[in-house]
């Protein structure tokens, strides 16, 4: 998985000098500047003044321990956050396409429309394999029969399912494997094509076949989309992703090439979590 | 290992008295089950039998129709030349007077309401509960979404939620006197009349009508008590569908809020067809209840007798028709059964009515249990996730 074309790590640096790989290679998407975030009004803060930037079409990973304000951040990104009564940002931006995501004039639904989320726990709606895809785009109010099966067929074709699925798309999404309802749930979140999908442990409640479909389907999809994922699964980020950034109690340790965090790593405490011996 | 008898088993009850107590907490726990079970199955049973002949007979079409379809009347017991005691109802009686001017007639009683039927009643209450369930479900509905799915969870919201609740406890007698208060005696209430009561505190005639707008209160009215009763079974509604509502999984909204819907989108699309089972069977069990009580409606909405069904008392055109028909008072069953087994003496010539009412009742009250029962499991097997 080691493929030379996903290191962002500029060639000048030379050859025995350590990459330093502030800068990716590839146009930046997302900007996080000294984000703090908080669940309880600000009283303790969650997210610590955590600062990176996230490169367009490449997936970066997000590990860490439980805790550690992986999910919290993912979470930011989307303002799915909104949702919860006490949470807020502290301090800090994070401007998405160089927009500044918490600007006044910023509408949190336009901005989901852009940043699509996959959750832990795959969630279909207990409707039909094709409603579900459908949804995105008939609750932005797309009526036209035509425009929803294309868009319906490209995301399943897109999501690795179209084969197994298209001659029962009305058939109930819940009686599909768990394998298949997770990238049930990647169609329909890039049914509305997105430019960003935020993947939230995609894969921790499945098991390791479907697990290799979806990181299959991960990869083949950073062509089109940036993927942020979070995972619990080191070997998982080391197959997938591009770049890594590793958490710990609210702050980032350390934001760098996966190679670089997995096989030589700045940080003490990243080598301790990604060999093994603490997390 | 067998080592003999004299070995020691070494699981024997180390206290008998223990055991003793065990079985003995056991035997009373069952005893009283029993016992309440044993007596609802009295009570049912007591009202199946005695009920049950005077609603269905042998031949076709099994049900005696006209217990079910007229409306009540007095019944007139007498004995007639040969000492025979003959029981009629009152518009009977006068026709067989008029047949038989030179009939002997003694020993001449009459008992209010316990001849005929109970169409009225039945009428009247379906209408109180239609009204009642159409206005408690929108408005429950609407507060339950609110408290589970907007509502902040602060100090406010959780003393308001215990507030509704709390409502829940409220004895339905003094419901009964609120909706007298505010639905049949406030006269800021509007209707459509063409002859405005004496207590009107504003009237406005109705261009190209004879007709005013006349606010003068509701009175004793089929509305008046609808609302009474939907205030009343509100409580209950709310908590099933803040219930029903918090059984939706989180993950449902979450899926459809991070594709771009606004609150209300993903409410109405991802969580409401989900919870629309548990708040329809929740709605149904508020039926039984609402239907069942005497109360509320003793003061706001039911009389013991009326001679017409609603609709043919309904006087006027258009909407003053339907203002005419909703502000009538109506007869109900439970009132129905109160008047006949309260206020008639019991005898063999009222027990029928007493019985026959309230074995329709209880009658209607399973089949709507059921109904609610049945649908749940249905829909249980239909969504699962």
């Amino acid at each position: 998985m080691n493929d030379i074309d996903l290191d962002p790590v500029p060639a000048a640096t030379g050859d025995d000098a350590i990459p330093v790989p502030d800068e990716p290679a590839s146009e930046t998407i997302i900007e996080i500047e000294n984000l703090g975030f908080s669940y309880d009004h600000g009283k303790t803060e969650t997210l610590q003044g955590i600062s990176l930037e996230i490169p367009k079409n490449m997936v970066t990973a997000f590990i860490g321990p439980s805790g550690c304000g992986k999910s919290t951040l993912l979470r930011c990104l989307n303002r799915m956050n909104d949702l919860i009564d006490t949470a807020k940002v502290t301090r800090g931006t994070i401007k998405i396409l160089g927009q500044d995501i918490h600007a006044p004039d910023v509408d949190a639904i336009e901005l989901r429309k852009h940043v699509g989320m996959v959750f832990q726990k795959y969630n279909p709606f207990p409707k039909s394999i094709y409603e579900n895809v459908a949804y995105g785009l008939r609750i932005q109010g797309v009526q036209k029969k035509s425009t929803l099966n294309e868009a319906v067929e490209r995301a399943l074709v897109q999501s690795a399912l179209w084969e197994e699925v298209k001659d029962r798309l009305a058939d109930s999404a819940l009686g599909l494997s768990g394998g298949q309802q997770q990238r049930l749930c990647i169609a329909r979140a890039i049914a509305v094509q997105p430019q960003i999908v935020l993947m939230d442990e995609p894969c921790s409640a499945l098991d390791p076949i479907a697990t290799a479909r979806i990181e299959d389907l991960i990869t083949e999809l950073c062509e089109n989309y940036t993927i942020v994922i979070v995972t619990h699964n080191m070997q998982q980020a080391t197959r997938v992703s591009a770049r890594t950034a590793f958490f710990y109690l609210g702050e980032l340790i350390e934001y760098a090439a996966t190679d670089k965090i997995f096989v030589k790593p700045d940080k003490k405490q990243t080598e301790d979590y990604v060999s093994g011996r603490f997390g | 290992m067998s080592n003999g008898s004299k070995e020691r088993n070494p699981f024997r009850s180390s206290s008998k008295r223990r055991r003793r107590n065990d079985a003995g907490g056991h035997a009373l726990f069952a005893f009283f089950t029993y016992f309440v079970l044993a007596c609802t199955a009295y009570i049912f049973l007591d009202i199946a039998v005695k009920g049950a002949p005077v609603v269905f007979k042998a031949e076709a079409p099994f049900v005696n129709l006209g217990f079910i379809f007229n409306n009540p009347e007095t019944l007139v017991v007498f004995k007639d030349g040969n000492g025979e005691k003959v029981r009629m109802a009152m518009s009977d009686f006068s026709e067989f007077k008029k047949a038989n001017p030179e009939a002997v007639i003694t020993d001449e009683h009459t008992f209010s309401y316990c001849a005929g039927g109970i169409w009225g009643p039945l009428v009247g209450t379906a209408l109180l509960v239609g009204i009642c369930m159409v206005i408690a479900l929108f408005a429950g509905v609407a507060s339950a979404i609110f408290l589970n799915e907007y509502a902040r969870h602060g100090r406010f919201m959780n003393t308001i939620r215990l507030a509704i609740m709390n409502l829940a406890g409220v004895p339905s007698i003094v419901f009964g006197l609120f909706g007298l208060g505010v639905f049949c005696l406030w006269p800021w209430l509007p209707v459509l009349t063409y002859e405005p009561s004496g207590n009107a505190v504003a009237t406005f005639a109705i261009p190209f009508t004879d007709g005013f707008l006349s606010f003068q209160g509701w009175g004793t009215s089929m509305i008046a008590g609808g609302c009474t009763l939907a205030i009343m079974v509100l409580p209950v509604i709310i908590a099933a569908c803040e219930e029903s509502l918090k059984a939706v999984p989180m993950g449902f909204r979450e899926a459809a809020m991070a594709l771009g819907a606004t609150k209300w989108q993903a409410i109405r699309t991802a969580v409401l067809p989900y919870a629309k089972p548990g708040i329809l069977t929740a709605s149904i069990l508020g039926i039984t209840r609402v239907a069942g009580e005497t109360a509320p409606i003793m003061f706001t909405a039911a009389l013991a007798h009326k001679a017409g069904l609603p609709w043919a008392e309904a006087k006027g055109g258009g909407l003053f028709w339907v203002s005419d028909f909703f502000t009538q008072s109506v007869q109900a069953l439970p009132y129905h059964i109160y008047t006949v087994s309260a206020r008639i003496p019991r005898s063999e010539d009222t027990e029928p009515m007493q019985n026959g009412s309230v074995f329709v009742f209880l009658l209607l009250v399973m089949a709507f249990a059921a109904l609610s029962i049945s649908m749940r499991a249905r829909y249980r097997k239909k969504l699962k996730w």
